[in-house]
C-alpha cells in the first residue's frame, strides 16, 4: 500500500510531506508506521532517521495510532480568552479520554494545535476538516454525538 | 448564466462555516426547489464578509439588505417573505440601539472601513473567474505585460510605497529590486500563506475568498523580478483556502492567464501550491523555504537572505498573501492614489482581525493611521457587556500589548513599535478588565515554547525558563527579583535569538511588565490575583447573609467540600477547594463570591505542611 502512495508522486525529497500526508490519511488509524517510514526511505533514498526527523517535527503528524476521527481543539490565546478551557474539561469529561489520547472504542482521539484562524467564532475545534465555531458545553455534546453517530 | 430576479450572497468564509452557513445553503436550494424559484433566484457562494460575530450572514440583493445569525429554520420565512412577498425580514435584521438597519452598506462596522485587499472578499463568487474578471481582475496584470517593464512595475510598487503586510513591514520594492538585480536564469516567488499567528485569519479569508487576486499578485511580482515559478505555501490546516488557490490556477491555466506566452508576451508562469504539516515557525521565510524543500522547517541564519540564496539555492522572493492582494489595486488605481492613504511611512490600508472581548468580532480593513480608539470602539462596536477596555494584544505572541492610555494612538508601524507592540501579521486580542495581564502573557509564553523549532539555545531554553517562572508567579510561588528576571532573560533572547520567532517572543511579556507592573507584583508580593483568574491566587467565599441554605453549592461540589445546614448557612472548606466554579455557577442568590488573595486557612495549611516535611526530613 505504501509503496503505492509513493509511485504517486516522483521519488523527490521535495515531496516527502505529501507522501507522508497521504500516508497518514489514507490508514485507518491516522498514524505513519515503521513499515511506511522504511517506504518511504527506500523510494526517496534517503535515509530513515532524515524521514523521521521531518515527520516528528511538524505536528499534524503522528507515529501513534490514533481514532477513528481526530479532533484538534485550538489552544491559542483568543480561544482561551472566550473559554476554551471550559470546552476541554468538557470534552475530557465527554470522551473520558486525556489530550493525546484516543477514546477506548478507538471512534475519537483528542488534541490541542495552535491558532486555526477561526478566532472570529472562538472557542473553535476542528474535527477532521471541519471546523467548528462559537463552541459552548451543549454544543460540543450535540457535535460529538453527531460525529459519533456518523 | 441566466439573469435572476434575486441574488442571495450567502457568506461562506471559515467562520460563517464554522457557525452553520453550509447548513443554510442546502436549505435554501431546498426550500427554493419546493417551491420552484430555482430559475429566479441565485445563490452565491461567497468568501468571508468581515463580521463574523454576526455569522451566518448573508446579504440579498438587489435591495442589498443584510441579514444576521441565520439558522435554517429562518429559510423558510426568508423565502416565503422575503422573496415571494417582497417583505424583508425584520427580526433578523441588525439591531442597532434602537434602530433597525436594513442595508448592508448601512451597517456601522463597515463605516470607517476602505476595503482594497479585501474589495472582492464577500462581494464574488470566488470560485468563478469570471466573476473576478467582472470587477476589474487581471486587467492590472495584462497592463504590467504588456505596457511595462518589469523595472517599472517594480517603480510603481517603489511609488505606492507599499510594505510587507506580514509582520516585518520590509518595503515590497526593496525586495524585488534584489533579486531583480540578480543575474540568474532561475528565480522564485513564493507566496507565504502559513499565517499561524493567533488571532489572525486575514490571509486564510483572502485565500479562501478572492483567491484570483492573490494570484495575479503573485504574477505580477514573477514579472517584475523575471521568475517563472510560483509556490503558494498555504498550512494544512487551511483544507478549504488550498483547494480554491489550487482551483483558481487550473482556471487560469485553462484561459490561457497561465502558462506559457501570457497577453501574447514573452511572459511564461507556472505556479502550485505547497502545503505545511503543523509547524507555526514555517511562517518565518528560511523556514518556511526548508518546508518547501521537504526539509524540517527550522530556520538558518541570515544572511544569505532568500533574495541571494532561497528556495533551491535560488533568488527568491517571499511575499505574505495580504501584500500581494493589494497590489492588483495599485497598478490599476495608481501608487498615488494607495500612497495618499495612510501615514508618513505607512501607506494605504491594512487588514485587521479584531477577537477578544469585543463586540464585532471578524476582518476589518482600515487607512493605516486610524487610531486603537476608532478600530476598537468605532469599527469593533467596543466592549461586550458594556465592560471596561483593558488591554489590546497586538501582533499576536510576537506583538505587544497596549492600555487605555494608548488608545489614541495611530496605527502604524513606526509607531507602534515605539510602544513595544507590533503591526505584526494584524491580530488585535482585545480584553476586558477581567483578564489577568501575567496570565495572557504565559499563555503567549506557553504558545512560543511549543513552536520554537528547538535549533537555537535562547529560544529553546530561554522561553522555556520565562515560562517556568511565569508559571510559578501565577501559581502563588513568585519570588522577589522574578520581574527583574523576566526582563533580563527576554531581552538576551531577543537579542541573540536565531529567527524572528525568539526575536519576538520576549514581547508579551515584556510588554506586559511594562504597562502592567503593578499586577506582577501584587502576584508575588500579597499572592493575591486581583482579577480573579489565577485559581491559586483567590479563592471562594459564601456570603452568609444572601445565603439561603439551599444547599445546591454543596451538592454540586466535585470535592466536598462545602458543608452547613439550612439554619446555619454553608461554608467552604478551603484547603480542600479546587475552584472549579461549579458552586459559583449554581448559587441561585448569587451568594458566592471571588476574593483576591489566598485564604489564611490554605496558607497556614500550607505551613504546616513545609514544617512537617522538615520534620520527617
Amino acid at each position: 500500500m505504501y509503496q503505492e502512495i509513493c509511485s504517486k508522486y516522483a521519488p523527490d525529497k521535495d515531496n516527502l510531506i505529501y507522501i507522508l500526508h497521504e500516508i497518514q490519511n489514507s490508514h485507518p488509524q491516522h498514524y505513519i508506521s515503521e513499515e511506511a517510514v522504511q517506504t518511504v526511505a527506500e523510494y526517496l533514498g534517503v535515509p530513515a532517521n532524515h524521514i523521521y526527523g521531518v515527520l516528528t517535527f511538524y505536528t499534524m503528524y503522528s507515529t501513534k495510532p490514533r481514532g477513528k476521527n481526530i479532533i484538534r481543539l485550538c489552544e491559542s490565546p483568543p480561544c482561551y480568552i472566550k473559554g476554551s478551557e471550559n470546552i476541554l474539561r468538557k470534552l475530557k469529561t465527554l470522551l473520558d479520554t486525556e489530550v493525546g489520547e484516543t477514546t477506548k472504542d478507538g471512534c475519537f482521539t483528542l488534541e490541542l494545535c495552535a491558532c486555526l484562524g477561526v478566532c472570529g467564532n472562538a472557542p473553535v475545534m476542528m474535527i477532521n476538516n471541519d471546523v467548528y465555531g462559537d463552541l459552548t458545553e451543549e454544543k460540543v455534546e450535540e457535535i460529538i454525538e453527531k460525529v459519533r453517530r456518523g | 448564466m441566466s439573469l435572476k430576479r434575486i441574488d442571495l450572497l450567502i457568506c461562506c468564509g471559515s467562520g460563517c462555516i464554522s457557525a452553520g452557513a453550509l447548513k443554510i445553503k442546502e436549505r435554501f436550494h431546498a426550500v427554493l426547489s419546493e417551491k420552484g424559484l430555482t430559475n429566479e433566484i441565485n445563490i452565491i457562494e461567497t468568501g468571508c464578509m468581515g463580521p463574523c460575530d454576526y455569522g451566518p450572514v448573508m446579504v440579498i440583493y438587489p435591495e442589498g439588505i443584510f441579514y444576521k445569525k441565520v439558522t435554517p429554520e429562518d429559510v423558510e420565512e426568508i423565502v416565503t417573505e422575503h422573496f415571494m412577498k417582497g417583505r424583508p425580514v425584520q427580526r433578523l435584521m441588525l439591531q442597532d440601539e434602537d434602530k433597525t438597519i436594513a442595508a448592508h452598506k448601512e451597517v456601522p462596522f463597515y463605516q470607517k472601513q476602505v476595503k482594497v485587499a479585501l474589495a472582492n472578499c464577500g462581494f464574488i463568487d470566488p470560485e468563478s473567474l469570471e466573476e473576478y474578471i467582472a470587477t476589474g481582475g487581471y486587467e492590472a496584470l495584462g497592463t504590467a505585460l504588456t505596457q511595462m517593464t518589469p523595472q517599472q512595475a517594480i517603480d510603481v510598487v517603489k511609488e505606492s510605497g507599499l510594505r510587507g503586510r506580514g509582520g516585518g513591514g520590509f518595503p515590497t520594492h526593496m525586495k524585488w529590486k534584489m533579486v531583480h538585480d540578480r543575474k540568474e536564469d532561475q528565480k522564485y516567488v513564493i507566496c507565504n500563506g502559513d499565517e499561524g499567528d493567533p488571532g489572525a485569519f486575514m490571509d486564510r479569508s483572502l485565500l479562501e475568498g478572492d483567491p484570483h487576486r492573490i494570484l495575479e499578485g503573485m504574477m505580477l511580482c514573477a514579472y517584475s523580478i523575471g521568475a517563472s515559478q510560483g509556490f503558494f505555501y498555504i498550512r494544512a490546516e487551511y483544507p478549504l483556502a488550498i483547494k480554491r488557490i489550487k482551483q483558481a490556477i487550473e482556471q487560469a491555466r485553462e484561459v490561457g492567464l497561465m502558462g506559457k506566452n501570457i497577453f501574447g508576451t514573452d511572459f511564461c508562469f507556472e505556479a502550485e501550491v505547497r502545503t505545511g504539516a503543523g509547524a507555526f515557525v514555517c511562517g518565518e521565510e528560511m523556514a518556511l523555504i526548508h518546508s518547501i524543500e521537504g526539509e524540517r522547517g527550522n530556520p538558518t541564519p541570515k544572511p544569505p537572505y532568500p533574495a541571494v540564496s532561497g528556495l533551491w539555492g535560488k533568488p527568491t522572493v517571499v511575499n505574505n498573501v495580504e501584500t500581494l492582494a493589494n497590489l492588483p489595486t495599485i497598478f490599476v488605481k495608481g501608487a498615488k492614489w494607495f500612497s495618499s492613504m495612510g501615514t508618513e511611512t505607512s501607506k494605504g490600508t491594512k487588514v485587521f482581525a479584531l477577537t477578544g472581548d469585543i463586540k464585532n468580532t471578524g476582518l476589518v480593513e482600515v487607512p493605516m493611521g486610524i487610531t486603537l480608539r476608532e478600530m476598537i470602539f468605532d469599527v469593533g462596536g467596543g466592549m461586550i457587556g458594556g465592560r471596561d477596555f483593558k488591554a489590546v494584544q497586538l501582533g499576536g505572541p510576537s506583538g505587544g500589548c497596549l492600555t487605555a492610555e494608548h488608545l489614541d494612538v495611530p496605527v502604524d508601524y513606526e509607531t507602534l513599535k515605539a510602544r513595544g507592540a507590533m503591526m505584526g501579521s494584524g491580530g488585535v486580542i482585545v480584553m476586558d478588565d477581567q483578564k489577568c495581564m501575567v496570565n495572557v502573557a504565559k499563555f503567549f509564553m506557553d504558545f512560543c515554547v511549543d513552536e520554537s523549532c528547538g535549533k537555537c539555545p535562547p529560544c529553546r531554553i530561554g522561553l522555556k525558563q520565562m515560562y517556568n517562572i511565569l508559571d510559578r508567579i501565577t501559581k502563588g510561588e513568585g519570588r522577589e527579583g522574578d520581574i527583574e528576571e523576566l526582563q533580563r532573560l527576554g531581552e538576551t533572547v531577543s537579542k541573540i535569538s536565531l529567527c524572528g520567532l525568539g526575536q519576538t517572543a520576549p514581547n508579551p511579556v515584556l510588554s506586559t511588565i511594562r504597562y502592567f507592573r503593578n499586577e506582577y507584583e501584587a502576584h508575588i508580593k500579597d499572592k493575591a490575583c486581583h482579577t480573579k483568574v489565577c485559581p491559586d491566587l483567590f479563592h471562594f467565599k459564601i456570603d452568609k447573609s444572601r445565603c439561603i441554605g439551599c444547599s445546591l453549592c454543596s451538592r454540586k461540589c466535585p470535592v466536598n467540600c462545602i458543608s452547613g445546614s439550612r439554619e446555619d448557612k454553608y461554608t467552604i472548606g478551603q484547603v480542600d477547594c479546587v475552584k472549579c466554579g461549579n458552586c459559583q455557577d449554581v448559587c441561585p442568590v448569587k451568594a458566592i463570591d471571588r476574593i483576591p488573595g489566598v485564604h489564611s486557612d490554605v496558607s497556614a495549611h500550607k505551613e504546616e505542611m513545609l514544617k512537617q516535611k522538615a520534620r520527617e526530613d
